[in-house]
């Protein structure tokens, strides 16, 4: 059974029209790394966002370990919140909480888990992530490559099952890129499922045990990296990989 | 001149005129702080009423709108007056300090609204979507995540207008509450020389705002303590 499974999952913009996401399937196994790839506003964030409850799904189903998430169910929303983490491309730390603020606040106040046990998780998580001397930093006294790591370490604090991770790296100056990279080569070792939605082709190409390549709203190609990449099969994605590829 | 105030200083610096006139501040003071302060506690709930979402709460929204563009834009004199000939038209019993109160807790409402409309308005949507896929509810965004950043936008300008309402309160005095300005009007007419009464009225008024100023700037260094990088 997939850890993560999504049957034609269609979304629209309150007000809009137009579907930004059009009947989307997609499978994530347990422990498997997929990326999705395309050209801005293909809707990767988009389908993100309605994995977590950010925009309700107009029709279509989202099953985590084969259990059905009802986003009009606050209870079922909220236990699909328990199993799903997300870290955005902005990090969106909080910004009136230290380091260690940001990654206790939802397991202590939210969980109602013991201090001490997660303050010491979080201890680690921070070091996991290169950042065991940044405790008692404001997220403003924080480089963005830093703030972004926090804010997975704050994610991984909550125990996720499926770890959504939303163009990490793009709002980043480039030599901070590669500190987030690794920090999620880590969790890749780790057998952590993760969906990611990125830009670095290359560390797409190396991660990924398969890439799925979106265009306006639906899924156009999905293959492991080296097909996707180097022998793909549509034209839409021959395209956007000959566009990608001449950069 | 100088020496007519001297030699009138001791005859005015007396006990009982004293008393009047701090009794007189301490009802400036009561004005402006329980008014301001319920008027804060209806700017929450204004705002709160501003931002219901869908057409079920629109007439709420509207009203709540049209208040605060209102009463925004009307002079604290004429407030006091309709408060007053409305409270006199239904014939309620309200005392005219009553009547200030009031009308301190129209405009401040309506005032501090837009004070906090700002402060949450700085704080950006992620942040609320942040903690909401981290399984916060509303309130408890508002109360981890939200209000600690608000206020320190929410802080500054409440400080500023609470500290220029108790210069407005003087307009109670229209009315005939016993406030700062009246008493000395009281005394100016009683024959002391204005100059001695309304010097000393000054310092009465700056004794007041000067604390609450620095009350502020106390509060905010508390719950929102910058930090440069």
């Amino acid at each position: 059974m997939p850890h993560l499974a999504v049957a034609d999952l269609t979304a629209t913009y309150p007000g809009t029209d137009k579907p930004v996401l059009e009947n989307v399937s997609l499978e994530v196994a347990k422990g498997e790394i997929v990326s999705l790839i395309g050209p801005s506003g293909s809707g990767k964030s988009t389908l993100l966002r309605v994995l977590v409850g950010l925009l309700p799904p107009t029709s279509g189903s989202v099953r985590i370990d084969g259990e059905a998430i009802d986003y009009t169910s606050r209870r079922s929303l909220k236990s699909a919140r328990d199993r799903l983490a997300i870290v955005f491309q902005q990090y969106n730390l909080f910004q009136n909480m230290t380091a260690l603020g940001n990654v206790t606040i939802a397991p202590i106040r939210i969980k109602g888990w013991r201090r001490p046990e997660v303050e010491a998780d979080a201890a680690r998580l921070l070091a996991k992530v290169g950042l065991a001397d940044k405790h008692a930093s404001y997220p403003d006294q924080l480089s963005g490559g830093q703030q972004q790591r926090v804010a997975i370490a704050r994610a991984l604090a909550l125990k996720p099952e499926i770890l959504l991770l939303d163009e990490v790296t793009s709002a980043l100056d480039p030599e901070l890129v590669g500190e987030v990279l690794d920090t999620i080569r880590v969790l890749a070792a780790d057998g952590m499922t993760m969906l990611i939605v990125s830009h670095e082709m290359g560390f797409v190409r190396e991660v990924s045990s398969r890439v799925v390549m979106m265009d306006q709203g639906s899924i156009v190609e999905t293959g492991p990296p080296a097909q996707v990449f180097d022998a793909p099969v549509t034209a839409r994605a021959r395209e956007f990989v000959s566009r990608i590829l001449r950069h | 001149m100088l020496d007519r105030i001297i030699s009138e200083a001791p005859r005015f610096f007396t006990y009982y005129n004293m008393v009047f006139l701090l009794e007189a501040m301490g009802r400036t003071l009561l004005m402006t702080l329980i008014g301001v302060s319920l008027g804060f506690v209806l700017g929450f709930m204004l705002d709160f009423a501003r931002r219901t979402p869908g057409r079920a709460w629109l007439p709420l929204r509207l009203a709540a709108t049209l208040y605060v563009e209102t009463f925004r834009r009307i002079p604290f004199l004429v407030i006091l007056f309709i408060v007053l000939f409305a409270i006199q038209g239904f014939r309620f019993s309200v005392s005219l300090f009553g009547v200030a109160m009031i009308a301190i807790c129209v405009i401040s409402s309506a005032f501090c609204a837009e004070i906090i409309r700002a402060g949450f308005d700085s704080i950006h949507q992620t942040q609320w979507d942040t903690a909401a896929v981290m399984n916060f509810g509303r309130l408890q965004t508002l109360r981890h995540v939200v209000l600690p950043q608000a206020w320190r936008v929410i802080l500054p300008p409440a400080f500023a207008f609470m500290v220029m309402f108790i210069k407005d309160t003087a307009l109670a005095s229209q009315l005939g509450v016993v406030e700062l300005t009246f008493a000395g009007k009281v005394l100016s007419t009683r024959g002391f020389s204005a100059i001695l009464v309304f010097g000393t009225v000054l310092v009465l008024y700056f004794v007041l705002s000067y604390p609450l100023s620095r009350l502020g700037g106390w509060l905010e260094r508390r719950l929102a303590p910058s930090r440069g990088r």
